[in-house]
């Protein structure tokens, strides 16, 4: 379906009515599964659009560095709003929550053209070319380093691999070294050297990596799959885009070994949308797999079948969560499954099912080639190997940097020119904000775990507005699935609103904590479980920046009053203000 | 072979492959729902009826029964989670009771009642949503959708046919039928099960009106689970373990 979807976009460029019954009609479906899954991704749309889909990126790091004023170019130069499409049909204007790009922000998509770096004056140059020639391709920018000059993926988009590793960013790997020491081995002997390595998921939980695959192994069903997560859309990461770009080669072996070691024959690299752009380029790396007898049938002549296919998402956060994963894989809207029974034992269609972030699955292939005793030796017992983290915001050094877990965050970020901060966002806007006195603490599954993503935020930012804008983030974003998370994320929105326009009291911070608690306890998923954490760790952690907002007078009225709103009516009608209220 | 497990402290058995929900049914113990119904598959969207498993919460719903489990249900702190949770659906809406239809056999309604829900705490949203009165025999009232998706299931389990699904996501999340001019241009019956068993006024069968006098509706009568809870004074009278 997802695929389909896709197709339908490129050639016509949305999905209107006659078309939901079409599609249903050839995939002999109904209507409203159609209207289901169009209407769930931000990328799809059921109203024309125009040639050109511009996606400005609302990050609020992409805001630090200027976002607005990029914004307000487009606004001026095309003639229209957000959310609309000029008259003559060649552009919309829309903004998009997070791309992957917080390292050379602000960014922005043209299609699935990425834009970085822009400014008021590169605005205007992309709608004066794309006015001239209606063409993409006259879009001139200098090439990115690494892989981004790629023949087949030309983007402007900088590597800024800042610190290697000895794990991933070392030296490199022959295609098809590690395969063949895995497959000189039993699969349970894999999964072994995988559980000496005490191997841990790379996307933010931190699952053992070899229970999972065991778990996988024992399940029962006719075919099994192998996933890699390459969603990544929890704000402030990057990683991922770094290692498909520069890496791809070891993610595709890391899954065919997953295959090995788990009986499945299929893989799927489930690439989110904003990553179309590294599409072709991960096209021929497959190709030049297959050409090697690396993917495909009989794989080195061990008699062992695995191939990989890739699934493009559509715009949702949610679909890094991996049975919203899998649902959107099926061609469903991506909602997360109820559980149990887990993917290891009923994922994708049903299936027994793995699913590995994309730094998991190249972790994996350099530990089958160098061994499980050596990637142990990185990192700490509880937390071995490197990690890689992507740094953004107010520091001299935006990029990735691969370290050894237990590395404490105030090396990381000594190491990216941001000591002098006055907060840091560790692990993206489901993260936790840490306050100066804790920057001696661990990057490390059982301390300050993260994906890899790290904002830091300067003396002068404004935390509230930070909050604010994560706050936003999650309630764009839920899924809509289950009440807490739903009404709840609007809810926090509103609570928080009310704080930062200094008409709260100290009620409203008990409020606050309290929501949060019914979300983190009644949720369904992680998501909203983990939405109110922003909010929590700054209550906590930065509690001055709230209490410094409050509004004694404001105890007088009712929690949800708010006096100017109630009078506008009035005072329109009266064509003056209140007098009443004069004093307000 | 049976299970055993505790809810409250309570000695509940069940079989291997029942829900927590399943079991508590059979023993006459009430743990409040939305979106559940014994003949629907399970859900899990309201989280109305989210227990303590262990110390974890879990919605009873779908959470299996496992042996020596120990099951917290009605205890204040669930209670006060889930009037949250009731309250959190009546200001996302359009809750009008004072002139619903529904009032009084409402199930959403009855278990406000039955958790003590008072004023609510929450700001109210006041959604623009329609209503769809294009079919002759059903009518359609967004206001009153509270998404548990007994329609949209039952549609498919229980009639057979394919009639609601859902558009959107977040707050913008809603039924969608399976014809571009609304309920009417559907195969929709006014004698469908997904119509029957909608909780709420959101689905209902036209020309019903105010059929039962206030003081002679389902829920005037007794709380809601009460028929559940019935089951247990019976099983005890009869010497049976719950």
């Amino acid at each position: 379906m997802m695929d389909v979807l896709h197709d339908v976009h490129r050639e016509v460029g949305h999905v209107s009515s006659d078309a939901l019954d079409i599609i249903a009609r050839e995939l002999s479906i109904t209507r409203v599964e159609v209207e289901s899954a169009v209407s769930f991704y931000s990328f799809f749309a059921q109203a024309p659009r125009g040639r050109f889909v511009i996606r400005l990126c609302s990050d609020i790091i992409d805001r630090m560095y200027g976002v607005e004023r990029v914004a307000q170019a487009f606004q001026q130069e095309l003639g229209i709003d957000f959310g609309q499409t000029t008259a003559d049909g060649l552009f919309t204007l829309a903004w998009t929550p997070f791309l992957g790009m917080a390292d050379q922000a602000p960014a922005a998509l043209i299609n699935e053209k990425v834009v970085v770096n822009l400014s008021t004056d590169s605005a205007r140059e992309i709608v004066k070319v794309l006015r001239e020639t209606s063409d993409l391709a006259q879009l001139k920018f200098p090439l990115g380093s690494g892989n981004n000059r790629h023949p087949l993926v030309r983007s402007m988009v900088k590597r800024n691999l800042r610190q290697s590793g000895p794990v991933l960013f070392g030296e490199s790997m022959e295609p098809g070294q590690a395969l063949q020491q895995a497959l000189a081995m039993s699969p349970v002997e894999v999964i072994d050297v995988v559980k000496v390595a005490r191997l841990r998921g790379r996307g933010g939980a931190g699952f053992p990596t070899g229970m999972k695959w065991e778990f996988t192994r024992a399940a029962e069903g006719p075919r099994k799959y192998v996933i890699a997560n390459a969603d990544e859309g929890e704000p402030g990461t990057f990683k991922d885009r770094v290692l498909l770009t520069e890496l791809p080669d070891l993610m595709f072996e890391g899954m065919t070994i997953a295959g090995y070691a788990v009986g499945s024959a299929n893989g799927i690299v489930y690439l989110r949308g904003e990553y179309t752009y590294l599409l072709p380029f991960l096209e021929h790396g497959l190709a030049e797999r297959r050409r090697q007898g690396l993917l495909g049938k009989n794989i080195l002549g061990h008699g062992f079948d695995f191939d990989i296919r890739i699934q493009l998402g559509a715009g949702a956060y949610i679909c890094g969560e991996e049975t919203a994963l899998l649902s959107s894989c099926e061609g469903l809207r991506g909602d997360p499954k109820n559980r149990p029974p887990f993917p290891a034992q009923k994922g994708y269609l049903g299936l027994p099912t793995v699913v590995n972030n994309v730094e998991t699955h190249c972790c994996v292939a350099r530990i089958l080639q160098k061994g499980g005793p050596w990637f142990s030796k990185f990192g700490t017992p509880g937390s071995t190997g490197t990690k890689l983290f992507s740094v953004a915001g107010d520091c001299d050094g935006p990029g990735v940097y691969e370290l050894p877990l237990g590395t404490k965050l105030s090396e990381l970020l000594s190491l990216a020119g941001a000591s002098g901060v006055k907060a840091v966002q560790v692990g993206g806007a489901s993260g936790q904000m840490v306050a100066p006195r804790d920057f001696g603490r661990a990057l490390a599954f059982d301390d300050l775990a993260t994906g890899g993503s790290i904002m830091a935020f300067g003396p002068e930012r404004d935390l509230l507005e930070i909050v604010q804008a994560f706050v936003d983030f999650f309630r764009d974003e839920s899924c809509g699935y289950c009440t807490p998370c739903r009404v709840g994320n609007r809810l926090m929105q509103l609570g928080l609103e009310k704080i930062q326009q200094g008409r709260g009291g100290l009620d409203d911070l008990a409020y606050l904590r309290e929501l949060g608690t019914t979300m983190k306890m009644m949720s369904r998923c992680g998501l909203g479980q983990t939405a109110p954490n922003p909010v929590l760790s700054t209550l906590q952690n930065f509690q001055s920046e709230y209490e410094g907002r409050l509004n004694p007078a404001q105890q007088r009225f009712a929690a949800t009053f708010d006096l100017d709103k109630a009078l506008v009516g009035a005072e329109s009608i009266a064509q003056h203000k209140s007098l009443y209220f004069s004093s307000r | 072979m049976a299970l055993t497990f505790t809810i409250d402290g309570v000695e509940v058995r069940g079989e291997p492959g029942q829900t927590i929900m399943n079991a508590a049914d059979r023993a006459g113990i009430y743990i409040p729902r939305l979106c559940a119904h014994e003949r629907l598959e399970p859900h899990g969207s309201c989280r109305v009826c989210v227990v303590l498993v262990d110390g974890r919460p879990q919605p009873a719903c779908i959470q299996p029964i496992a042996e020596g489990a120990v099951v917290e249900n009605h205890t204040p702190e669930l209670t006060s989670l889930r009037r949250q949770i009731v309250e959190m659906l009546f200001i996302e809406g359009n809750h009008y009771c004072m002139f619903c239809e529904r009032s009084g056999s409402c199930e959403l309604q009855a278990v406000a009642y039955r958790l003590g829900m008072m004023n609510p705490r929450y700001p109210f949203f006041y959604p623009a949503r329609p209503v769809d009165a294009t079919h002759p025999e059903v009518v359609l009232d967004h206001n009153r959708c509270i998404l548990c998706a007994r329609c949209v299931r039952g549609s498919q389990q229980l009639d057979h046919k394919h009639v609601y699904g859902f558009a959107r996501r977040g707050l913008e999340k809603h039924i969608t039928v399976s014809s571009r001019n609304g309920l009417g241009g559907t195969d929709t019956a006014r004698d469908d099960q997904a119509v029957a068993l909608c909780p709420v006024g959101a689905l209902m069968r036209k020309r019903v009106g105010y059929a039962v006098p206030i003081g002679r509706r389902p829920f005037d009568q007794q709380p809601i689970g009460s028929e559940i809870e019935a089951r247990r004074d019976q099983a005890s009278k009869q010497g049976e373990p719950v």
